[in-house]
């Protein structure tokens, strides 16, 4: 009899948790600590303001949206981790991870799960694995180092220039693509080495190019590094234009190199903020004192990304959803978004950028 | 040529900041041989007492470089001495006379909470401050390349020698390092002649904290920006430079932070860059085969 009680208190316990997750969950994945924590900060205002957005609409096919986070900290295991927890909680979209190394394997996990995710990381491999549920909202580093590599060839022609590169997947990849892109053009790279990231001590490598009579140095990696290496090869003497990839819209760029930032060029896609179409969103972003730089705009484009799936779809069945993200167009925050047959983004466009007195613009 | 001589200037320069992290290692094992790996955290949280610090002064108002070097390294020894004594007072001490992996695990639990901590309550973003001090001294003109040495290179070096010579004094000459030797040499025997071992040890982890901090203050001037991890890896350098050198020996300390410091920029100039960290780490395979104790360090006498 007792066992009997138990039994039924069990049942109405499920019953209970099943009825209570009525929302649709949505979660977002990041560096939300660690080294590059500021960027996941980006993502989690970018889809914040979206969820409220939309709820605030009345959800997505009537049911309210559910913001998850997960933090990653650009750690590889801790990624997979992250994707495991996201599955149990019953998430229908996921927007992550940022970096590169986190999302392959993260993916993996989506994937079995039949959980269609949208990601801005960069390397090529994130679409190139013949994975079906992954839709890449931001270019790749071949397109990206493709732009970058011809513009320093075009517009530094005689200058010795060095590509240097942090080993990681993402900072290799791009510095790959940026060495054979000017090589094509016939600048070949005056030195191409690497260096481990998260050391505070990059004299060794500023007194090398300094040696080497280096004055534009293409970098692949993230920007707390140029930061260092631009403040030190300042105190050596060593006057450097660095052109690094979409890591180096992150404002903490300019408060850790100081006046040095002004020789930091980029390439990114076109920026956002310019989108006449995203202007009221921009002013809400702003009106909440929210700067929506860097990613706050691609996440908010994520979660519209969805919603439209999902309204298309008439479901958020992963079936659906997945068909619906690839046949589809979207009209975002960032501009019209459609995929193509490996899941990235048809019209990806880099553009080169410069910071100028803290802020960034087209270079010209 | 003068490119050897500029990174010779670069390694002494990153080899004196190891050398001052690993006396604390190295005192400390000295002492009560354990690894105090909370210390490469200390030096984070000094380097954070110093951003602290110099922030106040600009907000203040006070553009002296030399007294506002004064006022930061006086606030960020005091603070940090004081961060080393409550470490060893709430993690160390109870566990003493338990076995001896029970202060190491607590150690590693102390520099995982200063971590978290500093994290939590400064953010995890870096913590950048504007250049201190700028320029330097050109020493060496050729045609092909100009010999630099910044001034913050300078400061480095010369406080860290002279920290050197006080300190070797302190040791050797004076009532606290003879009691602090004596309790090294036979803890039992030192408390029996009168000696407060307690006191002995509690000041023997302020002082490592505050050769740390002096490290923490120059590291801010030098790099300019701090973050709560920074603690790891100069932690983990340092402690190898107090094995390469020698554990338990001070001039080994700062022998092995030097050596360290000229093997990275060395290896940095002339070979891959990429491969820096398995030199260092190859290099001190090495030696540990060949010399078990360290370069300058006493083989340990079992008594049987």
């Amino acid at each position: 009899m007792k066992k009997t009680l138990l039994a039924t208190a069990c049942l109405a316990l499920g019953t209970l948790s099943g009825t209570a997750s009525a929302d649709l969950s949505v979660a977002i994945a990041g560096p939300m600590t660690g080294q590059y924590a500021s960027a996941g900060d980006q993502i989690r205002k970018g889809a914040e303001m979206a969820i409220a957005d939309l709820n605030a609409r009345g959800g997505v096919l009537g049911e309210k949206l559910k913001l998850e986070v997960g933090d990653d900290a650009c750690d590889p295991k801790q990624a997979v981790s992250v994707a495991n927890t996201m599955v149990n909680r019953k998430i229908v979209f996921m927007h992550g991870h940022w970096c590169s190394s986190s999302t392959i394997p993260a993916s993996e996990v989506y994937n079995e799960a039949d959980i269609p995710m949208a990601t801005v990381s960069t390397n090529p491999q994130v679409t190139e694995r013949g994975l079906k549920n992954i839709f890449r909202i931001m270019g790749r580093d071949d397109q990206q180092g493709l732009v970058a590599g011809n513009y320093i060839a075009d517009t530094f022609k005689g200058k010795k220039a060095a590509v240097l590169d942090d080993k990681s997947a993402y900072g290799k990849g791009l510095a790959d693509e940026i060495a054979k892109a000017m090589t094509a053009k016939g600048m070949k790279p005056t030195l191409r080495e690497s260096i481990t990231a998260g050391e505070k001590d990059y004299s060794g490598i500023v007194t090398k190019l300094k040696q080497a009579g280096v004055e534009v140095l293409a970098y692949g990696g993230y920007h707390t590094e140029v930061a260092l290496i631009l403040r030190q090869a300042q105190q050596a003497g060593l006057k450097l234009t660095v052109m690094g990839g979409d890591t180096m819209t992150n404002s903490e760029l300019v408060t850790a190199a100081g006046p040095a930032a002004d020789n930091v060029m980029f390439t990114f896609s076109p920026d956002p903020r310019k989108n006449p179409d995203a202007a009221p969103v921009v002013e809400k972003f702003r009106a909440a004192k929210v700067e929506p730089e860097g990613y706050v705009l691609y996440a908010y484009a994520a979660m519209q990304l969805f919603d439209q799936a999902a309204t298309a779809a008439k479901s958020t069945k992963y079936k659906d959803l997945e068909k619906a993200l690839r046949g589809g167009s979207f009209k975002t925050v960032i501009g019209t978004l459609s995929f193509d047959a490996k899941g990235d983004q048809k019209a990806p466009g880099f553009v080169v950028y410069r910071w100028q007195g803290g802020k960034y613009d087209y270079a010209k | 040529m003068a490119y050897a001589l500029q990174q010779l200037i670069n390694g002494l320069t990153l080899g004196a900041m190891y050398g001052l992290i690993a006396i604390g290692y190295t005192m400390v094992y000295g002492i009560i041989g354990m690894i105090n790996f909370a210390h490469g955290d200390i030096f984070m949280v000094s380097a954070f007492i110093a951003v602290t610090a110099f922030t106040l002064l600009a907000a203040a108002d006070v553009t002296s470089v030399p007294l506002a070097l004064t006022f930061v390294l006086i606030v960020s020894i005091f603070f940090t001495s004081a961060y080393g004594w409550a470490v060893e007072r709430t993690a160390y001490r109870p566990l003493r006379g338990s076995t001896r992996l029970a202060p190491l695990i607590s150690a590693i639990g102390m520099s995982i909470l200063l971590q978290n901590t500093v994290q939590l309550t400064q953010g995890a973003r870096v913590k950048p401050i504007p250049p201190v001090i700028e320029g330097g001294i050109e020493l060496w003109n050729t045609p092909a390349f100009t010999v630099q040495i910044g001034w913050s290179q300078l400061l480095i070096i010369v406080t860290t020698l002279i920290l050197m010579v006080a300190f070797t004094w302190m040791i050797t000459q004076t009532p606290f390092g003879r009691q602090q030797r004596a309790c090294e040499q036979d803890r039992t025997m030192a408390a029996l002649l009168g000696v407060n071992v307690d006191r002995t040890i509690s000041f023997t982890f302020m002082l490592g904290a505050a050769l740390a901090a002096v490290a923490g203050v120059m590291v801010t001037v030098y790099y300019g920006v701090v973050d709560f991890f920074i603690g790891f890896l100069a932690g983990i350098k340092a402690f190898t430079a107090a094995v390469l050198g020698g554990i338990g020996s001070l001039p080994g300390a700062m022998l092995g932070g030097l050596l360290i410091g000229l093997i990275e920029s060395f290896w940095a100039a002339y070979l891959w860059p990429e491969y820096k960290d398995v030199a260092t780490f190859g290099i001190l395979c090495l030696v540990l085969m060949l010399r078990p104790s360290g370069l300058l360090g006493r083989p340990e006498v079992e008594k049987v």
